[in-house]
C-alpha cells in the first residue's frame, strides 16, 4: 500500500448519427484521438452502419475503444447502469437533435452538440436544451468542422 | 429497440420532425400523457425532446419512435394493458 490516490480517467461517449454525411466518420476518429491523448476513455455508440464504418477504418483499434449499439447505451444510461463525463452527439438531421435532447435529459454528462451538413444553421436554431454547440457547414470536407472543434477544445474541458 | 420492429404497428406519421410529431399527438388525440426521455413504453425506452407526448385512443397507444437514419415515426399499437397502465399515469 503506497497510500496513493488513484483517479479514474474521464469518460466520453460519442453518439453517432446516420453515416450518410461523410464527415462524421473522419471527425469521430479525430475526436477519439484528441480525447485519448488528453487522457479520456472514449466509447462510441451508433447504429450498425455508423459503427461498422469506424471499425473497418481502424482494424487494429489504434483509435477505437469500446463500440456499442446506440439503443443499448440509451437503456444503460436510463437504467442508471452507466454514465459518462462528456457526451458528443453528432447531428445532421432532426433525429440527431432528438438524440441530443434525450442525452441531455437522461445523462449527467456535459453534452456537446456537433452540428454539420447542409442545414447546420437550421438545426442549430432547434437546440433548446443545455449543451455546448460546435457547428460548421461540412459535408464532404471535414476541415471546417475540425476547425470548429479545435476552437472549443472539448477534450481539454 | 428490436421489439418495436416485431410489433404489429401502424405508422400514423412519418417524415416529420420530433416536434411536429408531438404537436400531432396533442392535436389529434383527446387523451395523452407527457413523459420524459427514457420512459418505458412497451419494452422500449422512448427517445425524444422532453416532454414526450404519448397518445391514447381506446386500447391503442400512439408513441414516437426515432431512428438515426429515418427520423421520427409515430406508431399506433393496440395493447389494452399498456393503454391502461399509461392512462393511470398522472396527467
Amino acid at each position: 500500500m503506497t497510500g496513493e490516490i488513484t483517479t479514474q480517467p474521464a469518460t466520453a461517449l460519442l453518439v453517432l448519427g446516420c453515416p450518410q454525411v461523410p464527415v462524421q466518420t473522419s471527425i469521430a476518429l479525430y475526436l477519439i484521438n484528441r480525447l485519448k491523448k488528453a487522457g479520456s476513455v472514449p466509447t462510441v455508440a451508433g447504429n450498425k452502419a455508423a459503427n461498422t464504418l469506424l471499425v473497418v477504418a481502424d482494424p487494429d483499434r489504434h483509435y477505437l475503444g469500446e463500440v456499442m449499439d446506440l439503443d443499448r447505451v440509451v437503456v444503460q444510461i436510463t437504467e442508471k447502469k452507466r454514465d459518462f463525463d462528456r457526451c458528443f452527439v453528432f447531428i445532421h438531421n432532426d433525429a440527431g437533435i432528438t438524440y441530443a435532447g434525450t442525452m441531455s435529459a437522461i445523462s449527467k454528462a456535459k453534452v456537446y452538440a456537433i452540428i454539420y451538413g447542409e442545414h447546420y444553421e437550421d438545426l442549430q436554431k432547434q437546440i433548446d436544451f443545455p449543451c455546448t454547440t460546435i457547428a460548421a457547414k461540412a459535408v464532404h470536407n471535414p476541415l471546417p468542422l475540425k476547425k470548429a472543434l479545435d476552437e472549443v477544445t472539448p477534450w481539454a474541458a | 429497440m428490436g421489439c418495436v420492429e416485431s410489433m404489429n404497428y401502424e405508422i400514423v406519421l412519418r417524415d416529420a420532425t420530433f416536434k411536429e410529431s408531438r404537436d400531432y399527438i396533442k392535436k389529434t388525440y383527446a387523451e395523452f400523457r407527457d413523459v420524459l426521455p427514457g420512459f418505458k413504453v412497451f419494452d422500449t425506452h422512448v427517445i425524444g425532446l422532453p416532454p414526450i407526448a404519448i397518445g391514447l385512443e381506446g386500447d391503442f397507444v400512439i408513441f414516437p419512435f426515432t431512428k438515426p437514419c429515418h427520423g421520427t415515426f409515430l406508431l399506433r399499437v393496440e395493447d389494452k394493458e399498456e393503454a391502461a397502465r399509461l392512462r393511470a399515469l398522472k396527467k
